[in-house]
């Protein structure tokens, strides 16, 4: 049984002129201990997703149209609101894009850190704090006990990341939700923190989710992948099918866009057009209007996820068909 | 060889950073560009390379003359900015031009691309009033722009298209030179394609130079004719962009270019990367020596005595490291 099973979710915006679809329609897995990669351009998605999961959508605008995300038999989107937050911050954690933003500046990262624990456990603030150094240490940052009564500001863009980490991971989750973590960082402090990463997960036994768009870092560190356009899934294969046999163009089409796989010099491939306006999405594939290898029929008819071959789905009806 | 365009002699721009309300005094100095010297030929592409607060966009900044330099010269087309006057700033400002790293915040929301893209024209009086339609229109369709979207507000357009939008500003004076500090990390990779394809493709067209500030060394790699990679004010390294990329000397070149990950699982998974400890050192307090012995594996009592200076190897790069030879 899966840890996590999300199915047919959806999630609208409502603004006073239009619907916004910003997930529409989204199913996955996370087993016990794997990381997922969710990949996708602005707009796709992904956040979304999984800020639904974490109950953390703005409603209103926001609205969850349908469909359930099941954690350990606990439907997330349906459950009373102190269940869901039983689990949050205690066995489903999550970190974001900017950790200079996503820490409280008027707090010391000591108070910040073992939040958690005097929330969920029940544990003396000394116990908390000791086990709250334990955690800076874990993270790699060094002479943690004096630092523990810093203030954020006090700390480079990396390190409050591993504030950020240490804060989620206090509770030993089963799942950890990270949003573009190293987006704002410097590659080599990237490298830092996707080990760390790699080497708790090992430790703790926990699954990730992890969203990006930088399909360098999904190649290392997941082992399956979620491709998402236009508030779909189009493809999810394990992450040597992502980039060895991609099965939807517009997984292909990605991938020829980065300078790295092309020859030095060379024109880059670009993806022509622009992703849809989410209120007003063209009938059939999204992705049709900027597909190569669009027909009639996939701009009539509306392609869902379905498996090609062992572990590999793919969302397009051409491929479906054998035909490309 | 064509003559330099631009060249840089020992540039130094330092920030003091100053404490107390009442009683200021001067509690350090950044020394956020230490002595660079470098020259840019007409229609090349320069790529600068480095970590957030190595200096790469001061060093942007001081070519235009937007902040002072302490010391050294900047030489553009044979005249140096750095003792110029007002009036002769500013008609070398239409010699070189800048693009900004974030389309929303570069383009002023209140005037319409017509209205961004003529100003700088009439300012300069490159053309009459009357001209100005057609020109603007020449320029949209430069960057692969509509004229037709010309009465439209920034807010109307997506990311790439206001990037667009600010390299046809930058192009608007016909200028020899265009600095762009880090064009493309604020895109997606398919949009971030079309925007280094049109950057490479008005290069090539208009003879123009380039200095590319990025930190995403493929990018860099893919449109530089040469790369200098800067740590703590300083150029380490300095080459073509295929030799500087693809088989780098210094120790930090190597572990920048270790860091970046490959779309490639395989390759991802078997390949050993460096990882560098620590963050980089403050400005505020560089260490002794080698800025960068702290986290390297290879200094030795040597690399902590003295500045290693930048120096000119067999083929022809030059890397500032003591030991570059024995590593």
């Amino acid at each position: 049984m899966p840890l996590l099973a999300v199915n047919g979710l959806r999630a609208y915006f409502h603004t006073r002129d239009a619907i916004y679809r910003a997930v529409d329609g989204v199913t996955f897995t996370v087993a016990k201990g794997e990381t997922l990669g969710i990949v996708g351009e602005s707009g796709s998605g992904k956040s979304v997703t999984c800020y639904s999961i974490m109950g953390l959508l703005p409603q209103p605008p926001g609205r969850i149209e349908g469909g359930s995300a099941i954690f350990d038999g606990i439907d997330l989107l349906r459950c009373p609101p102190n269940v869901a937050r039983s689990l949050r911050g205690k066995r489903i954690a999550m970190i974001f894009q900017d950790p200079m933003t996503s820490l409280n500046p008027f707090l010391r990262i000591s108070d910040q850190l073992i939040e958690p624990l005097i929330i969920h456990e029940k544990i003396s603030k000394a116990a908390a704090l000791r086990r709250g150094v334990e955690m800076l240490e874990a993270v790699g940052i060094n002479d943690a006990a004096r630092r523990i009564d810093r203030y954020p500001h006090e700390f480079s863009g990396g390190m409050c990341q591993r504030v950020m980490i240490a804060m989620a991971l206090i509770t030993r989750p089963e799942l950890l939700i990270a949003d573009e973590p190293t987006t704002a960082l410097d590659v080599t402090v990237q490298a830092q923190i996707l080990d760390l990463i790699r080497r708790l997960q090992r430790e703790l036994g926990m699954a990730v989710i992890f969203i990006t768009h930088d399909l360098g870092v999904v190649a290392g560190l997941c082992d399956r992948v979620l491709v998402m356009y236009a508030g779909r899934a189009v493809e999810s294969a394990g992450v040597r099918a992502i980039f060895y046999q991609p099965r939807h163009p517009y997984t292909r089409a990605l991938q020829r866009s980065i300078p790295s796989t092309q020859q030095k010099g060379a024109v880059l491939f670009t993806i022509p057009g622009l992703p849809p306006d989410l209120s007003a999405l063209p009938a059939g594939c999204a992705f049709a209007p900027r597909c190569e290898s669009a027909t009639a029929l996939c701009r009539g008819s509306d392609p869902q996820l379905a498996e090609i071959a062992p572990g590999q789905s793919s969302a397009c009806l051409r491929v479906q068909a054998g035909e490309i | 060889m064509p003559e330099p365009i631009l060249e840089l002699k020992n540039l130094q721009t330092y920030f003091p950073v100053r404490r107390g309300l009442v009683f200021r005094r001067t509690a350090g100095i950044v020394k956020a560009v230490d002595g660079v010297s470098l020259a840019v030929r007409s229609g090349e592409v320069l790529g600068l390379v480095g970590e957030s607060g190595c200096g790469k966009s001061t060093l942007a900044r001081t070519i235009l003359q937007l902040v002072p330099a302490t010391a050294g010269s900047v030489v553009l087309e044979g005249r140096n900015l750095t003792a110029a006057g007002a009036a002769e700033l500013r008609a070398s400002r239409r010699t070189m031009q800048m693009v900004f790293q974030d389309p929303y915040g570069s383009l002023n929301p209140r005037l319409t691309v017509f209205a961004t893209l003529a100003e700088p024209m009439l300012v300069h009086r490159l053309c009459t009033r009357a001209e100005v339609g057609g020109r603007v229109a020449k320029l949209m369709e430069m960057v692969g722009l509509a004229p037709r979207l010309a009465r439209k507000y920034p807010h109307e357009f997506s990311g790439g298209q206001r990037q667009r939008i600010a390299v046809a500003r930058a192009l608007a004076l016909q200028p020899r030179i265009i600095i762009a500090d880090e064009p493309v990390s604020a895109l997606d990779v398919s949009v971030q394609a079309q925007i280094l394809n049109l950057l490479a493709e008005l290069v090539r067209r208009m003879n123009l130079s380039l200095i590319f500030i990025a930190h995403d060394l493929s990018v860099v790699k893919h449109l530089s004719d040469r790369v200098a990679v800067m740590y703590l004010g300083k150029i380490v390294e300095l080459g073509l962009a295929v030799d500087v990329i693809d088989r780098p000397r210094h120790p930090y070149t190597r572990a920048l270019v270790s860091a970046i990950p490959t779309p490639d699982p395989d390759i991802e998974r078997a390949r050993l990367r460096i990882v560098l400890a620590g963050d980089p050192p403050s400005p505020l307090d560089p260490p002794a020596g080698c800025a960068f012995h702290p986290r390297c594996a290879f200094a030795t009592a040597k690399c902590r005595a003295a500045v290693p200076p930048l120096e000119r190897l067999a083929d022809g790069r030059e890397v500032a490291c003591v030991r570059v030879e024995e590593i």
